[in-house]
């Protein structure tokens, strides 16, 4: 007790600062600054100082010719069939995984990860390997006129398969730190299932659904090496923007390849105004639940 | 429904007197979600990758070490695991820096560069790798200023671990920023009211709480470099023996329809990825404990 008093009594507490001198703030920040800058904001800003450099008209011009255009319109092909697949997943799993118990839980959610330690190169070569001309099913699949690999399928499977973690780890946690309690008063007051999850589940993760789907959306429409091992790279037909790119980038047509990657670019920079504004509304949300604390604070 | 539903209501029924969580066969659905989520990972993740390791057993154990061990497979190994290691490293140090710095000092466009640190997460890897091409080539932007100091970035194995690094950036930070967040400023208040120095502070007390994070970023980022294929490709110039990533040799077998091959090294990516996966788990559970451990 008497030391303590002894030491709040020592004009020297104060003195000793609780944060760096302002010079070493200042150095550490612009230390920090020029590691972003040279890593991660200059070649942001190359993309579309690269892209217009020859002029507004040779932007646009690269954006219209007939193999962009059939590129940009493959890519939606693609996320308009992967991004609701792996959304039905993630719904799914993510209900039975936080609303249930069973065993092999743990196991289950460790390889709902797993595409995320293979390489995308891998993912492709594993289709390759089940659908390629000297797969395993590739002579039956030759026999009956079907093409998977090199043609939109094999395009659609290597995509499910790199962005297939995406919508179900958003909503897991999500779901899991809100509990069954609501679902349950529903299902007692006599709620159908679908009830349930559109009145009740459906509104708690909706921002959290929707964040996991715009990130799902710009995974799939970025993806490039699972892609490009099983695309063929057919000009017209089964390029995508990203193998378009590639392809522009080896002919030294760099205007047209940083046109092509200055779309990307934009939607990479709407993901993440998106994963702000959802960050945003969860905070907002957050505090009226279980944090009163924090208003207090704010 | 029935069967599943009766058994978790028969394991529940002691539970209920002690009012546990266990009711839970009250919500539907149990069979139907697990049922498909169980149907659709078995069809695009678990079948496919068995018939890789289908593919690898049908090679015999001469063959698969012919495949994995030529002096060019050697070669790639080295380049894509000495890379990734480095770009880790690289982003180990600076990613910690960028976090502190985002969590403990104030100052303009704070928000957005927070915000813009999971960029590499967004954006195609084929754009980073044409972006960084382009800048880091002798006459790019900065690559015109490294040019005179005799340092070539593109088509070199540094360029492969800028490529690396700029992919890794947000793991590190984004792994230590809620440690320091949650940090607890007493615990320093202490430090510096019994008479602490702000350098010994830092080492004594902030530096261990962020270890456990640190190594998880660190190997994270590792993670993800061994397989980057996209950004590299562009950036690395792509010569066998000298810039040939092992991602890259594996697309190059499959072109050859060389199946074998291809599957061989990516038995050996995989076992490595494997091995950091359970790193990881044990990592994350390490820090996880630590941060409970904090707060009781």
């Amino acid at each position: 007790m008497s030391a303590t008093v002894a030491i709040q009594s020592k004009p020297k507490r104060s003195a000793e600062p609780l944060t760096e001198p302002a010079p070493v703030r200042w150095l550490l920040i612009g230390v920090a600054g020029l590691f972003l800058a040279l890593f991660l904001f200059l070649p942001l800003a190359a993309v579309f100082v690269q892209a217009l450099e020859h002029g507004v008209a040779t932007y646009f011009a690269a954006l219209r010719e007939p193999d962009a255009r059939a590129a940009i319109r493959l890519t939606l092909l693609t996320a308009a069939i992967v991004v609701p697949l792996n959304l039905l997943f993630g719904i799914a799993a993510a209900w039975a995984i936080a609303k249930f118990e069973f065993p092999g839980k743990s196991t289950l959610t460790t390889l709902i990860d797993l595409p995320f330690a293979v390489s995308p190169v891998i993912a492709g070569l594993i289709y390759v390997l089940l659908f390629g001309r000297r797969g395993y099913f590739g002579p039956w699949l030759d026999a009956h006129n079907i093409h998977i690999i090199f043609a939109l399928p094999g395009i659609v499977l290597a995509t499910l398969f790199v962005t297939f973690p995406l919508v179900a780890r958003e909503l897991i946690p999500l779901m899991q730190t809100q509990g069954t309690q609501e679902e349950e008063a529903a299902a007692v007051l006599g709620a159908r299932g679908w009830q349930t999850f559109f009145r009740v589940t459906l509104p708690n993760i909706k921002w959290g659904l929707l964040y996991g789907v715009i990130l799902c959306n710009a995974r799939a429409m970025g993806e490039f090496g699972a892609v490009s091992v099983v695309s063929g790279h057919i000009r017209g037909l089964t390029n995508t923007m990203t193998l378009h790119v590639e392809i522009l980038y080896n002919e030294y047509n760099f205007a047209a390849a940083f046109a092509i990657a200055s779309l990307l670019t934009l939607l990479a920079l709407l993901t993440l105004g998106a994963k702000s504004l959802v960050e945003w509304r969860t905070r907002r949300m957050a505090p009226a639940t279980d944090e009163p604390k924090d208003e207090l604070a704010s | 429904m029935t069967s599943s539903t009766h058994r978790l209501a028969g394991a529940s029924a002691v539970a209920i007197a002690a009012p546990a969580r266990r009711h839970r066969s009250v919500l539907p659905g149990f069979r139907l979600s697990l049922g498909f989520a169980l149907l659709y990972l078995s069809l695009i993740v678990l079948i496919p990758l068995g018939g890789l390791a289908l593919k690898a057993t049908q090679m015999s154990a001469s063959q698969f070490w012919a495949a994995v061990s030529s002096p060019r497979a050697i070669a790639s190994y080295k380049l894509s695991f000495g890379a990734a290691f480095m770009a880790a490293a690289i982003n180990a140090v600076f990613g910690a820096l960028v976090a502190w710095v985002l969590v403990r000092y104030r100052f303009p466009f704070r928000k957005l560069v927070d915000a813009l640190v999971d960029l590499p997460f967004a954006l195609p890897t084929a754009v980073a790798g044409l972006a960084l091409t382009s800048i880091y080539v002798s006459n790019g932007w900065i690559g015109r200023f490294l040019e005179p100091l005799g340092l070539q970035v593109a088509f070199k194995p540094l360029g492969i671990i800028v490529a690396l690094t700029f992919i890794g950036l947000p793991f590190v930070v984004r792994t230590v920023q809620p440690v320091l967040q949650d940090l607890d400023h007493e615990v320093e208040e202490a430090a510096a009211s019994l008479g602490a120095r702000r350098w010994h502070t830092l080492v004594k007390l902030i530096l261990p709480e962020m270890w456990p994070a640190l190594l998880t970023g660190f190997a994270l980022a590792f993670a993800r470099a061994i397989g980057e294929y996209g950004s590299v490709v562009f950036i690395a110039g792509n010569m066998p023996m000298k810039t040939e990533i092992t991602p890259l040799l594996i697309v190059i077998k499959l072109e050859q329809y060389d199946y074998a091959g291809a599957t061989a090294l990516a038995v050996v990516m995989l076992g490595a990825s494997f091995v950091l996966l359970l790193a990881i788990n044990l990592l994350q559970r390490w820090s996880a404990r630590r941060q409970a451990g904090c707060t009781d």
